[in-house]
């Protein structure tokens, strides 16, 4: 627009934002993949990939249903399985999201306003996706509510002092926390929405959905202490899940998980996979709705140093892991790590390792990190390498643990594989639809990026 | 029709003129002001003196009520309604209680925040007159707008008009209540 103000000043040196945008393109560009009603192919694709598998999905749930948790593998001892492995898996991944809105907000790096609404997305729906593994597991998914204390006529309530009680808590208020954190920070784009929608039904239901946000000063003020207040709230809360979660393995004596390093490399973890489906959604999405001047480089430069940092922590903890298997002299410890390394799951183990060992030191490399291509394809490495590392914790521990006599070898069955697949299209069917109903980057942090969003910035020469 | 006014509005197209708007129409002596920006300025909530408010104590006090309830609910059930003697281990266990009196407190603090925001913001508003002004709409993309309320004992439609004038505005128009 010709009365636009136009950029005079040099752009941030970080060059988190391509020079040349305006408030009202950042606006008309991010909104315009909301608004238009031109579907790109890609997207077209994504959303039947997806839907095909929650189809998938739907059938391995309706076949367990009927026939029950013996379609699984799971047979004593392990009779964690597939579901647990992917319940930790994908509640790892949900963790970068909080990460990038809590923590990277308290810290102040500005870079994260351009991802932190597509990653509070992907947190939701992890979380979704990692919700159904410990439902369906429970066999009798109908009475889920038996896990909640409330008053009932069989006169019992849950066992407060059990990790997996904890768990329940810890993972309803994650996804409750993440839910209202997303949802404020939608509201002011919501609003743009609202006004900027030619459909009457669009812009009625963006105006519900908005409440009425008119960007007054005093919202705005209220509003800058709600988003402090919540990223201070929901920082604690994104370290202490996946504590929480590891706990349900720390706290049992199973060999192999009785650690007390458990919960920060659950952490770690949780934040490395975390990022690596970050990278895995922004390259493709940025390359294919032309946002290359909003997430830029440099965004997947710095998401790449924190895998590279959380991998390095992960690496150091499983080789403290064998370390402690052999120092501590305890027998059943010492076999388990043996077990693990030469075992029946040897061939896990040993692509695990060079999926987080040996394979993010390669992120050191600028060459790799400022090449989209191979980060993609490295985060992918990073996600199959987590969820190795699930499995082998909880199977090879399971399949072998005091008791020789107990020990089975487990394996995944077709409706293991088709429940996992079924939840990678859960969430790739509501991720499509979030992109394509609500704005992917959040509109109105983009626009603090800019160098005239600046109180006196650009005003002399504007003036002049 | 009846002539209610609710204020006047100016457009402005930068931040910056608006919060020296916001800081001349303060010295002018107007007090009931609003502004609406396409995001967050620190400089306008200090020009327009918006600096207190309730939220952080209201977050805090529910985080306290969380935390409390919580490890009552715990208490409750565990030693008076259903108490268990595991061993002559002591029923009020409470190292084992710490983790979801940590999580309700979580909970209840950050559901404090949002209702607080939406309670201290009056919303959800399903009508405002500063919708009336078809340029409004541009409050949520590129444009700053100033108003001054009807309610501000200095108002008259035509000075408060004229004043806003001098300060270099896009364009000056009146919302309709």
């Amino acid at each position: 627009m010709a009365d636009e103000l136009q950029v005079t000043d040099r752009p941030a040196t970080e060059k988190i934002i391509a020079p040349g945008y305006t408030f009202g393109s950042i606006t008309d560009q991010i909104s315009t993949v909301v608004l238009t009603r031109k579907t790109p192919v890609f997207w077209m694709a994504g959303f039947g990939l997806g839907l095909v598998l929650l189809l998938l999905f739907l059938l391995a749930v309706g076949v367990l249903l009927v026939k029950g948790v013996g379609i699984w593998g799971i047979r004593t001892p392990v009779m964690w399985g597939f579901a647990i492995t992917n319940f930790v898996w994908w509640i790892g991944i949900g963790h970068a999201g909080t990460l990038i809105s809590a923590i990277l907000l308290l810290l102040n790096q500005r870079w994260r306003n351009s991802i932190n609404r597509f990653a509070e997305a992907m947190t939701l729906f992890a979380v979704a996706c990692a919700g159904m593994f410990p439902l369906l597991h429970l066999g009798r998914p109908w009475l889920f509510y038996w896990l909640f204390p409330y008053p009932n006529t069989m006169g019992i309530e849950p066992n407060f002092r059990s990790p997996l009680v904890w768990d329940v808590f810890a993972v309803s208020t994650y996804a409750t926390v993440s839910l209202l954190f997303w949802y404020v920070g939608l509201m002011p784009d919501l609003a743009t929405l609202r006004d900027r929608a030619g459909n009457p039904v669009a812009r009625l239901v963006y105006g519900v959905m908005a409440m009425g946000w008119r960007g007054s000063a005093r919202h705005w003020s209220v509003y800058e202490t709600a988003s402090l207040l919540l990223a201070g709230i929901a920082t604690p809360l994104v370290l202490s899940v996946h504590t929480v979660v590891s706990f349900d393995f720390t706290i049992a004596i199973v060999p192999g998980w009785h650690s007390t390093f458990f919960p920060p490399y659950f952490v770690a973890g949780a934040i490395y996979s975390g990022f690596a489906m970050v990278l895995a959604l922004a390259i493709p999405l940025r390359s294919v709705y032309g946002l290359k001047g909003l997430i830029t480089d440099k965004h997947l430069d710095n998401s790449a140093k924190v895998m590279l940092a959380t991998g390095l922590i992960v690496g150091y903890a499983y080789i403290l892991e064998a370390f402690t298997g052999w120092y501590s002299g305890n027998v059943y410890e010492h076999a388990v790590t043996v077990n693990r390394m030469t075992g029946p799951y040897a061939v896990e183990y040993w692509t695990l390792v060079l999926c987080n060992i040996v394979a993010p030191n390669f992120l050191w490399f600028k060459k790799i990190r400022g090449t989209p291509a191979l980060l993609f394809v490295w985060s992918l490495i990073v996600l199959v390498g987590m969820w190795l590392e699930r499995y082998m914790i909880i199977v090879s521990s399971l399949a072998q643990d005091n008791l020789v006599s107990s020990w089975r070898v487990f394996q995944g069955t077709r409706w293991d594989w088709a429940t996992y697949l079924g939840t990678i299209g859960l969430f790739l069917f509501l991720f499509f639809l979030f992109i394509r109903l609500l704005p992917m980057i959040s509109i109105f942090e983009v626009r603090t990026l800019l160098p005239h969003a600046k109180v006196g910035a650009a005003a002399g020469e504007e003036r002049g | 029709m009846s002539h209610r006014v609710h204020g006047v509005i100016a457009e402005f197209d930068n931040p910056t003129a608006l919060v020296e708007a916001a800081r001349a129409a303060r010295q002018k002596g107007y007090r009931k002001l609003d502004a609406y920006s396409p995001f967050p300025i620190e400089e306008l909530s200090d020009a327009l003196h918006l600096h207190h408010n309730r939220l952080p104590l209201i977050v805090l006090v529910g985080g306290i009520i969380g935390g409390i309830s919580g490890y009552l609910l715990q208490y409750f059930v565990t030693v008076l309604y259903y108490p268990i003697n595991i061993g002559g281990r002591p029923l009020d266990s409470w190292p084992a209680y710490i983790t979801i009196t940590f999580e309700t407190t979580i909970l209840f603090a950050a559901l404090a925040a949002v209702l607080g925001l939406l309670g201290l913001c009056g919303l959800p508003m399903p009508y405002h007159p500063v919708f009336n002004v078809p340029r409004f709409a541009l409050a949520s993309r590129n444009r700053f707008f100033l108003c001054i309320e009807a309610t501000d004992p200095l108002f008259d439609v035509e000075k408060t008009a004229g004043f806003l004038k001098t300060l270099e505005p896009q364009e000056v128009s009146e919302v309709a209540d």
